[in-house]
C-alpha cells in the first residue's frame, strides 16, 4: 500500500512536470516567441484555458504526500523553507499575471505583467526543480526529521543541476509545445528555438539523471534525440509525445533511484526518511486510494476532454486588433 | 519575536486575507450560474448581460482566490511541521480529497468556462459553470472538515503518541463541521449578495444604461442577503450550542464570562477592559438569561465561567507545558487556558453587528427601490458601497473569533473523545529558524498588499465600465475574441 501512494504521488509529480512543464515553457520563452502583443497573446491563450488546471497535479501532489506520507511533507517543505517561499511567490505572480495582463489596455500594464510572467515562469521552474532533486539527493535531517544547519542546506551544487534540469526541460517542452499549437511564423520560430536550445538546455537533465542513476540517464537521452528528431522533420504531434515520454522515463528512474526513501538524510542513513517509516496508516492509505481510484481517471477524463475542445491551432490571425 | 509568534503572525494574515476572496468567489459563482442558467432558459438578454458582468468581477477575484490558497496547502508543512506529523494520519486526507474532488474540477471547468463561450454548446458551457461553482463549494466542505476535526477530534484512536484514522465518515459527518459548512456558506452569500447590492446600486445612482440589468441585480442580491442572515443566524445558534459543549472555554472567553452564573446574561457591550482576569471593573450590557438560552435552549441553565473553567482545564490537560527545548520560553512554565480576551469578546460581537448591520441594508435597501423607485440622493450608492464590506467585516471577526478563542490549542481536546488527543500551538511550530519566516511573512505581505491594490483597481475600472466594458469584441473577419 505504501509502495503504492509512493507510485502515485510519482504520477502526480509527473502529471505536473508534463503538464505545467509545457506551460512554465511558454511563460519562459515569452520574450523570445513573442516578438510583439498580438503573437504574445497567442502564446498565452495557447495555455489560457489549461494552466489553472496544470498547477492542481503539484496540489494534488503535495496535498497526497501530506495525507500518505506526513513525515515526508514535513520534513520536506520545513527543510526547503526558503526555496519554497521563492516558489509560492513565482506562482502567485504568475497565476493572477495571466489573468490580470489583458484587462486593462495600456502598454505599460501588459509589459509589467509579461515581466512578471517570465520572471515567475522562470523562478517557478528552477524552484520546482530544486526541490524534487533535493528530495531524490537528500538533505542534513536528523532522526527526527528536521533540517541540521544552514537555512540554504537545500541548496547545493547537485540540486543546482537539478533546478536547471527541469528549467531547462520545460523551456525546450515550452517550445515544442507552442510549435504544436500555432501556427505560421511563430510556429516556425518555437520549432528553430526548440532545436536549437535543446542540446544545451537539456544537458542539466541528462547531468541529474547520471548524478542518481548513472547509465539510466542515456534512455532519456535516446528519447530526447527521438524528440527533437520528430521535430526536426515537422512532426510537431509526435515530438511532443516524446517529450512527455522523456520526463515520464525521468521520473521514474528519478523515483525508482530514491525508493524506499523518500528523502534520504545525508547525515547517517538511519535517519533517513522511508515510505515504511512516514506512511500513514493502512486505513488512511486504504481511504484516500478509494478517492484516488474513482478521482483520478475522472481527472484524466475531463482535463483530456478541455485539451480536445481547444485543439486547434491559433495564431495571430486569430487574435483580434485593437 | 520567536518562531511561534511569527508563524501565528503568518498563518493569520494568510488566511485571513485568503477568505477575503474565497466568500465572494464561492457566493457569486454560484449566482453567476444561476444568472446564466436563467439566460438558457428564457433566453432573455438581461440575463446574458448579468452572467456576463458578474462573471468578469468573479474572475479577477477568482485568480485571487487561487493563488493565496496554494499558499495555505504548503504552510502547514513549511512553517507547521511538528503539527502536520502529529494530524497527518488524519488531517492529510480531507486535504487530498479537496485537491482530488474539488479544485481539479473548479480549475478545469473554470477554464472551459472561461473560454469555452464559443466553442461549446449553450447547454454544455452552461453545466461547465454548475461544476466549478459547486466544486467551490465541496472544496469549503473538505477544508471545514478538517478545521473542525481541529476543534473537535472524531474518528480516531491513539497510536504510539499520534491520532491514528478509524473512520473517514466520522471526520466528514463531524457534527462541528455540518454546523460550519451551512454557516460559512450563508457567509459567504451574505458577501456575494451585499457585492451585488452595493454596486447594482451605484450603476442605478448613474442611471446607466441596461438598468434592468441592475434591478434585477440589486433585487437578487438583497434577498440572496437577508436569506443568507436567516442561514446565519440558524447555523451560528447550532455552531454556539455545539462549542458550549465542545470548547466551553471558547464560549466563556467570547462572552468574556468570569464567573459562573445561572441563569447567565449576554452581554451585548462593555465598556472598559474586557482583558482583566478578575473583571471586576467591565460595566456591561447584558440581556438576562439570554447566554443560557443560547447555550443549552433553557433560559435557567447554568453556564461556566472562566475562573472555574480553568482549574478544570488544568486538571484534565496539565498545568504546565513539558520540558522540551523546542518550547523555548514555554518550556515547563505554567499553560495559559485562558484565548485574549479582547479579541474573543470583541471578534464575537464584531461578527454578530457587521451580519446584522449587513441584513439590516439589504432589507432598508429593498425597501427604498420598491415598486423600481431610486432615491437620487448620492448617500444612496454610499450606502450600498459601504454595505459591502460588511458582511467581508464580519467573516473575518468571526474566523478572528473562532481561532483565536480555541487557543492555547491547535488541535482541542473532545471533552468526550479519545484521552490524549490534543495539542498545544506552542508544539505545532517548524524547528525553523526565525529568519526563515520572518521572510516569508515580509514576502508575502507585501505580495498580498500590491495584490490587493491591484484587484481593487481592475474590480472599479470594470464597475465603472459596466456592462459594455464585459460584453466580447466582435471582429469583422470572424476572428474569435480570445479571453486573455
Amino acid at each position: 500500500m505504501e509502495t503504492l501512494w509512493f507510485v502515485l504521488i510519482a504520477v502526480l509529480w509527473l502529471g505536473y512536470l508534463f503538464l505545467e512543464g509545457f506551460d512554465f515553457g511558454v511563460g519562459m520563452l515569452l520574450p523570445v516567441l513573442g516578438r510583439d502583443n498580438a503573437e504574445r497573446r497567442v502564446m498565452i491563450n495557447t495555455i489560457g484555458p489549461v494552466w489553472d488546471g496544470n498547477e492542481v497535479w503539484l496540489i494534488v501532489a503535495i496535498g497526497a504526500t501530506f495525507a500518505a506520507f506526513p513525515g515526508w511533507y514535513a520534513a520536506l517543505l520545513s527543510a526547503a523553507y526558503l526555496p519554497l517561499t521563492l516558489f509560492l511567490v513565482a506562482l502567485i505572480g504568475r497565476g493572477v499575471a495571466f489573468d490580470y495582463r489583458g484587462k486593462v489596455e495600456s502598454v505599460r500594464w501588459r509589459k509589467a505583467w509579461d515581466t512578471v510572467i517570465i520572471v515567475g515562469s522562470w523562478t517557478a521552474t528552477l524552484c520546482v526543480g530544486l526541490l524534487i532533486s533535493t528530495t531524490v539527493l537528500g538533505l542534513p535531517i536528523d532522526a527526527n526529521g528536521d533540517r541540521v544547519g544552514s537555512v540554504f542546506a537545500a541548496i547545493r551544487l547537485d540540486t543546482v543541476v537539478g533546478a536547471l534540469a527541469f528549467a531547462g526541460y520545460a523551456l525546450v517542452h515550452g517550445a515544442v509545445f507552442t510549435a504544436l499549437k500555432t501556427e505560421g511564423e511563430i510556429r516556425e520560430r518555437a520549432r528553430r528555438v526548440a532545436l536549437t536550445l535543446a542540446p544545451v538546455a537539456l544537458l542539466p537533465l541528462v547531468a541529474l539523471l547520471a548524478i542518481v542513476a548513472g547509465m539510466w540517464a542515456g534512455v532519456v537521452v535516446l528519447v530526447l534525440a527521438a524528440a527533437m528528431w520528430r521535430l526536426l522533420k515537422n512532426r510537431d504531434g509526435q515530438s511532443f509525445a516524446l517529450m512527455g515520454l522523456a520526463i515520464a522515463a525521468s521520473v521514474a528512474i528519478l523515483f525508482g533511484a530514491l525508493y524506499p526513501n523518500v528523502l534520504p538524510s545525508t547525515l547517517n542513513d538511519a535517519w533517513s526518511l522511508t515510505v515504511a517509516n512516514t506512511a500513514s496508516s493502512p486505513y488512511t492509505l486504504q481511504v484516500i486510494t478509494w478517492v484516488a481510484a474513482f478521482g483520478t481517471p475522472a481527472v484524466l477524463i475531463y482535463q483530456g476532454w478541455t485539451y480536445w475542445v481547444f485543439r486547434k491551432r491559433i495564431g495571430v490571425r486569430h487574435i483580434p486588433v485593437n | 519575536m520567536d518562531v511561534l509568534e511569527l508563524a501565528r503572525w503568518q498563518f493569520g494574515i494568510t488566511t485571513v486575507y485568503h477568505f477575503l476572496m474565497v466568500p465572494l468567489t464561492i457566493g457569486l459563482s454560484l449566482l453567476v450560474a444561476a444568472m446564466q442558467t436563467a439566460w438558457v432558459r428564457t433566453g432573455n438578454e438581461r440575463y446574458y448581460k448579468m452572467t456576463k458582468f458578474w462573471g468578469k468581477l468573479l474572475l479577477i477575484n477568482f485568480a485571487m482566490g487561487v493563488v493565496t490558497g496554494i499558499v495555505q496547502e504548503f504552510q502547514f508543512g513549511m512553517a507547521w511541521s511538528a503539527y502536520s506529523r502529529f494530524v497527518g494520519d488524519v488531517f492529510g486526507a480531507p486535504l487530498a480529497m479537496e485537491g482530488l474532488v474539488a479544485f481539479f474540477v473548479e480549475s478545469t471547468f473554470l477554464g472551459l468556462w472561461i473560454f469555452g463561450w464559443d466553442k461549446l454548446p449553450k447547454k454544455v458551457h452552461l453545466a461547465c459553470a454548475w461544476a466549478f461553482s459547486l466544486a467551490t463549494m465541496a472544496s469549503a466542505y473538505f477544508i471545514l472538515a478538517a478545521n473542525s476535526w481541529m476543534q473537535h477530534p472524531v474518528g480516531i484512536e491513539m497510536h504510539e503518541g499520534r491520532p491514528r484514522l478509524t473512520s473517514i465518515w466520522a471526520v466528514l459527518t463531524n457534527n462541528t463541521v455540518l454546523a460550519a459548512f451551512p454557516h460559512t456558506i450563508a457567509g459567504a452569500f451574505a458577501v456575494a449578495g451585499a457585492f451585488l447590492v452595493g454596486i447594482a446600486a451605484w450603476h442605478l445612482h448613474r442611471k446607466s444604461q441596461d438598468e434592468g440589468v441592475w434591478r434585477s441585480s440589486l433585487k437578487l442580491g438583497t434577498w440572496v442577503g437577508v436569506v443568507a442572515f436567516a442561514a446565519l443566524s440558524i447555523s451560528g445558534d447550532l455552531q454556539g450550542k455545539l462549542m458550549f459543549e465542545q470548547q466551553p472555554m471558547k464560549m466563556a472567553a467570547a462572552e468574556a464570562l468570569c464567573h459562573t452564573e445561572q441563569p447567565a446574561s449576554f452581554s451585548i457591550f462593555a465598556i472598559g477592559d474586557v482583558s482583566r482576569p478578575d473583571c471586576e471593573n467591565v460595566k456591561s450590557i447584558t440581556v438576562p438569561a439570554l447566554l443560557s438560552f443560547l447555550a443549552h435552549n433553557d433560559f435557567s441553565s447554568e453556564v461556566k465561567g472562566i475562573q472555574d473553567l480553568v482549574p478544570m482545564y488544568q486538571e484534565k490537560y496539565g498545568e504546565f507545558y513539558p520540558v522540551d527545548e523546542r518550547l523555548g520560553e514555554l518550556s515547563g512554565k505554567p499553560i495559559d487556558y485562558v484565548p485574549a480576551l479582547p479579541v474573543t469578546y470583541w471578534g464575537f460581537r464584531l461578527m454578530i453587528g457587521f451580519g446584522a448591520i449587513s441584513a439590516g441594508l439589504g432589507v432598508f435597501m429593498l425597501w427604498l427601490t420598491r415598486r423600481n423607485r431610486t432615491p437620487t440622493g448620492w448617500w444612496f450608492p454610499a450606502l450600498g458601497l459601504a454595505g459591502i464590506a460588511t458582511p467581508f467585516l464580519a467573516n473575518s471577526f468571526g474566523w478572528i473569533f473562532t481561532e483565536m478563542g480555541r487557543q492555547p490549542f491547535v488541535v482541542v481536546p473532545n471533552p468526550t473523545g479519545v484521552d490524549g488527543v490534543w495539542m498545544f500551538t506552542a508544539q505545532a511550530v517548524s524547528n525553523s529558524a526565525p529568519g526563515e519566516i520572518l521572510t516569508s511573512l515580509i514576502a508575502l505581505t507585501a505580495v498580498y498588499s500590491a495584490l490587493a491594490v491591484v484587484e481593487f483597481y481592475l474590480i472599479r475600472k470594470y464597475v465603472r465600465g459596466g456592462i459594455p466594458g464585459v460584453l466580447p469584441q466582435k471582429t469583422d473577419d470572424g476572428a474569435l475574441a480570445f479571453a486573455y
